[in-house]
């Protein structure tokens, strides 16, 4: 982490003047992915039905983790950390899930994650992408069961009219999925790698698409 | 080297890349109306236009900002900034002033995009810019008084 010197006094009365007013620590993170077994693992499960839900239950580690959940709300507004507690500042959904006019998610949210180097002792970094955004409310994940999520999956009139083809590609090359796994400084990422992950929903999809 | 201009003037800097734009403006620069808050994108008293659009400054490489178009409180000009600006006079919007910059940047944001917006617009808008003073109620009132007056 490089240091600046910031010569200005404002330094020293930002600092008293707004320490109390907001808690912004992040996760405790385990700085390495948590294992996401390989879809040929699942291959010794006979029954089609049976390994495809197994199949679909192990994406759920990801599915289901606070780091995709987060920006799948099932409010206009967005969580955040581990804790999933609401986004602060408080921001809301916006038109396209871009945040509102004059406040738009990429106020904060750049092309890419942030090292934050004006006080970094509770707050790593600024998560960012090109493409940050929140899912739309159809697609909300927050509060759902891991079955549920993937009924939604599979249906055209909640997954922006996808098909599992086109669900497979999602999961397993758009960049902001894939910011789950490299979410940056302080932020603990979500199982296994993309790779994994959309080779789980490439044979979830092959073996049936079951959803329990 | 980052190229970029800074309130309609051609800039330059060539220090470290990850260097925040905020540091750049009021130390290389010396155009010291945008604040330090939080350093950390929560309170936005160093709100600035960032092509057009509100941004965090604190929180933003100036190695993102190049060929970009920059504009601060000094800078900012437009029918929607003298609106806003006889508005905080008009009712005395300040109290200690020291997030002042950030929320009048947010504002006028604002109303280039929403001319004429309601309660919830301005909440939407303002809810990232913090004022220990809390004068919520005469930001908000001053904004409205703003875009009645650029409805004339």
């Amino acid at each position: 982490m490089k240091k600046f010197v910031f010569a200005s006094a404002a330094i020293g009365v930002a600092a008293s003047f707004f320490a109390a007013t907001f808690s912004v620590a992040q996760d405790n993170p385990a700085e390495q992915s948590a294992p996401l077994k390989p879809a040929a693992e699942f291959q010794s499960i006979t029954d089609a039905k049976q390994r495809s839900w197994a199949l679909f239950e192990e994406a759920g580690k990801v599915i289901q983790h606070p780091r995709c959940v987060n920006c799948h709300p099932a409010t206009e507004r967005p969580l955040q950390t581990m804790a999933m507690h609401p986004h602060q500042p408080p921001v809301s959904r916006g038109e396209g899930g871009m945040g509102m006019p004059g406040m738009t998610c990429n106020t904060c949210h750049g092309a890419a994650n942030v090292s934050v180097v004006g006080q970094a002792e509770t707050l790593k970094s600024i998560p960012g992408n090109p493409a940050w955004h929140l899912a739309p409310i159809e697609m909300a994940w927050e509060g759902k069961s891991l079955a549920e999520i993937c009924r939604q999956i599979k249906d055209p009139e909640r997954n922006g009219g996808k098909t599992l083809a086109e669900i497979t590609e999602h999961m397993t090359h758009d960049s902001l999925v894939g910011w789950g796994w490299q979410p940056g400084a302080g932020r603990e990422p979500v199982p296994g790698s993309q790779a994994v992950f959309g080779e789980l929903i490439a044979a979830w999809v092959e073996s049936g698409a079951a959803c329990q | 080297m980052v190229t970029f201009t800074l309130n309609g003037k051609e800039r330059s800097f060539d220090g470290d890349p990850d260097t925040p734009l905020l540091w750049v403006i009021r130390d290389f620069e010396k155009l010291t109306g945008t604040k330090y808050g939080c350093g950390v994108a929560q309170c936005g008293a160093c709100t600035v236009h960032l092509d057009g659009m509100t941004r965090r400054s604190c929180i933003t490489p100036i190695s993102t900002v190049d060929g970009s178009e920059v504009i601060t409180i000094e800078g900012i000009d437009g029918p929607e900034a003298k609106a806003v600006q006889a508005a905080w006079v008009a009712i005395d919007v300040p109290q200690c002033g020291y997030c002042q910059s950030g929320q009048i940047m947010s504002a006028v944001a604002l109303l280039q995009v929403t001319p004429k917006p309601n309660d919830a617009d301005i909440d939407g808008a303002m809810a990232g810019n913090l004022c220990r003073c809390a004068t919520y109620h005469r930001i908000r009132q001053a904004i409205h008084n703003a875009a009645d007056a650029m409805e004339g």
